[in-house]
């Protein structure tokens, strides 16, 4: 029984909840009957992962304060963190700053905890917005670096990749309408504006799909072993 | 004597149900008469009598078979004279319970535009209704000159529930076959049939990657993606978890796992401490090991990247569902000179993690990892079963594309007929 009873809520409970919720959410797709289960169940998952939320900035605090405590290498910044998601929290939560609803005005905290004018929507504008678009704007120094790596003539098949990169980039700029404007009606197939287009409605559409069917019935195959419980691995262990 | 005949010609509606109604003299003597009635009666430009549309002579709706039970089909009978008229206005009012009355009727809402359709049509659907409601329709057609009377539907309709969803069909039974093959495979690799499957080098290389972060004293750092436990992507990647931390587990490696969402912690949390305590090594596994960091996406991009460069861990592992972050953290990854497996089920991303990552799972590659890894023979099963759906999928598009090429070469022929006969059948 001692040993049993780990097993049961470990294994056996975690098992049986993703078969029930799974076939569920897979009948409420094509049987009406079933829909509003489907709906329940989805209701469920949002509220689970609402409340291990809290497991999250538990282990988000835990992390930072040890680090912290123990005065490792860049504690300063575990304490930002912290200092920072206190902020946010509190000025959340509270709403403060935040104006009064127009359709509730006799209900305290009825306004948008976002809305203009709050301190929360002041440091979503105006600082992890700027923030997140730093980070975004980086990529394009990666792509840069990524396509300089990625494009080196080094066989057969990289030479063909560099090609056919040359001829979509250049055909998507005015420069592949300058260089290949010349060339006749009859041969404006070869224009690299419309060798471009060729490309990525036909190489480049097929190959895509390819690996869309692919992965659909990758999906198909790996929800059916979690469904008929042959995979457990995503629980730790297949025992 | 003179007589003189008002008669309604047009009454015009808004959304709201206000109407405005408009009057035509047909007889008229007395030019006083027509100086009094100038307002109300429609005139063109030169000063002439014009006419509104005449109202659809019947209108009925129905359910809508086989469907969720929130659609009702709409038809009318227009009557002649109508084409001179641009559009429909179809309008509902819902039957209201006894006392609820708002609209023109006791125990009837107000009319609210539901659609509008050319003149030519006479019928629509009307969908997303509450299948627990019954509606009245009316229809108008309007015209330059003016809105025709409306014709109203003499019974509530209301939208029934289906069994099933018809419009659902082919997929339904493309599900069918596909878990029919995967099902056939796994209990044929139950009774001891042979199962071979191609070696996956990427997966292949995830002892050595591990066994160079042993070697170099260094963590590894597995990212499973930045979406939640609802993804299959999120739940794939974490069966390929189980399989390395295991691999560290043996090798006496540090993992580290930074998580996008507090639910996917918890559950690697779990895959991590099952896979140490199964490798014999239950007092090495570190809970603070697998950490939540922030939904936010590119918040969770800086730090992961953060930690990559401070850190340097040997071995880096991307399996998931990634969107832009994909290329930053396999970048870094790459700048760093850790040994780099991908894999993801989003086509926009793969290009990105071939480029900067030593091995990539493509797609289904990704899906059958656990499989792949597990090696047991159920799994493998099913692997072979996906293969044979993937062969019938090949088929059907090699049908496809003869009777696409046929139907354009010969457009008069049997060919188009097929064609349109298989996009049916697969419901496109």
């Amino acid at each position: 029984m001692a040993e049993g009873s780990p097993r049961i809520m470990k294994r056996l409970v975690p098992m049986w909840i993703a078969i029930i919720a799974g076939f569920v959410m897979l009948l409420s797709a094509f049987f009406p009957i079933t829909e509003s289960l489907g709906e329940t169940v989805g209701e469920i998952f949002n509220v689970v992962a609402a409340i291990a939320f809290v497991l999250g900035a538990g282990s988000l605090a835990k992390v930072n304060l040890a680090k912290i405590s123990r005065r490792d290498q860049g504690w300063g910044y575990a304490a930002i963190t912290l200092i920072c998601f206190a902020i946010t929290l509190v000025v959340g939560l509270g709403k403060i700053g935040v104006p009064q609803s127009t359709q509730f005005p006799l209900l305290g905290w009825s306004g948008e905890k976002d809305a203009e004018g709050s301190i929360f929507g002041w440091i979503y504008e105006f600082a992890l917005v700027p923030i997140t678009s730093t980070m975004f704007a980086l990529l394009a120094f990666y792509v840069a670096s990524a396509a300089f790596r990625a494009f080196r003539a080094k066989n057969l098949e990289a030479i063909l990749l560099l090609s056919t990169a040359f001829i979509v980039l250049l055909g998507r700029t005015f420069a592949g309408v300058v260089l290949t404007g010349w060339l006749p009606d009859w041969a404006s197939g070869l224009r690299l504006e419309n060798l471009s287009v060729y490309i990525m409605q036909v190489f480049n559409t097929a190959g895509n799909r390819a690996i869309i069917i692919g992965i659909a019935l990758g999906v198909t195959a790996t929800s059916l072993r979690i469904l008929l419980g042959v995979d457990r691995s995503w629980m730790g262990s297949g025992d | 004597m003179i007589s003189s005949a008002l008669i309604l010609c047009a009454i015009s509606l808004d959304s709201s149900g206000a109407s405005d109604v408009g009057l035509a003299n047909t007889s008229i003597t007395a030019a006083g008469n027509k100086a009094d009635l100038r307002g109300k009666i429609p005139l063109n430009e030169l000063g002439q009598e014009i006419s509104a549309p005449p109202a659809a002579i019947s209108i009925s709706a129905e359910d809508v078979a086989w469907d969720a039970g929130g659609a009702i089909k709409i038809s009318w009978q227009p009557a002649a004279g109508t084409t001179s008229a641009t559009k429909w206005i179809v309008e509902r009012s819902e039957v209201l319970a006894a006392g609820q009355g708002a609209g023109q009727g006791p125990g009837q809402g107000p009319w609210t535009l539901v659609t509008e359709v050319p003149i030519a049509e006479t019928n629509a659907v009307v969908s997303k209704l509450s299948p627990d409601a019954s509606f009245f329709f009316r229809v108008t057609a309007v015209s330059p000159n003016g809105s025709s009377a409306v014709t109203t539907t003499k019974s509530a309709a209301k939208g029934h529930w289906n069994f099933f969803i018809s419009a659902k069909l082919p997929l339904f039974c493309a599900i069918l076959l596909v878990s029919a093959c995967v099902i056939y495979f796994i209990l044929a690799a139950r009774r001891g049939r042979p199962m071979k499957v191609r070696r996956i080098a990427a997966l292949e290389a995830i002892k050595d990657a591990v066994g160079r972060a042993t070697e170099m004293g260094r963590s590894i750092l597995f990212v499973p993606g930045i979406q939640d436990m609802d993804n299959i992507q999120t739940v794939a990647g974490l069966t390929v978890l189980g399989n390395v931390s295991r691999t560290a587990a043996e090798y006496d490696a540090a993992i580290e796992v930074p998580t996008s969402r507090s639910l996917v912690m918890e559950a690697a949390r779990e895959a991590v401490q099952a896979s140490y305590l199964a490798a014999g090594r239950a007092d090495a596994y570190n809970a603070d090991a697998i950490r939540y960091i922030t939904d936010e996406q590119f918040g969770f991009v800086a730090y992961v990247s953060g930690r990559m460069v401070r850190e340097k861990p040997a071995a880096c592992f991307y399996m998931g569902c990634f969107f832009a972050e994909s290329l930053i953290l396999a970048e870094t990854g790459n700048s760093i000179g850790a040994i780099q497996i991908a894999g993801t089920a989003e086509s926009s991303q793969l290009p990105f993690f071939v480029a900067a990552c030593d091995y990539t799972l493509i797609g289904e590659e990704f899906m059958a990892a656990s499989a792949y890894l597990s090696g047991e023979p159920d799994q493998i099963g099913s692997l072979k079963g996906q293969d044979v759906a993937k062969a019938i999928a090949a088929i059907i598009i090699i049908i496809g594309v003869v009777l696409a090429t046929g139907a354009a070469i010969a457009p008069q022929g049997a060919m188009p007929a097929a064609l349109e006969w298989l996009k049916g059948v697969l419901g496109s």
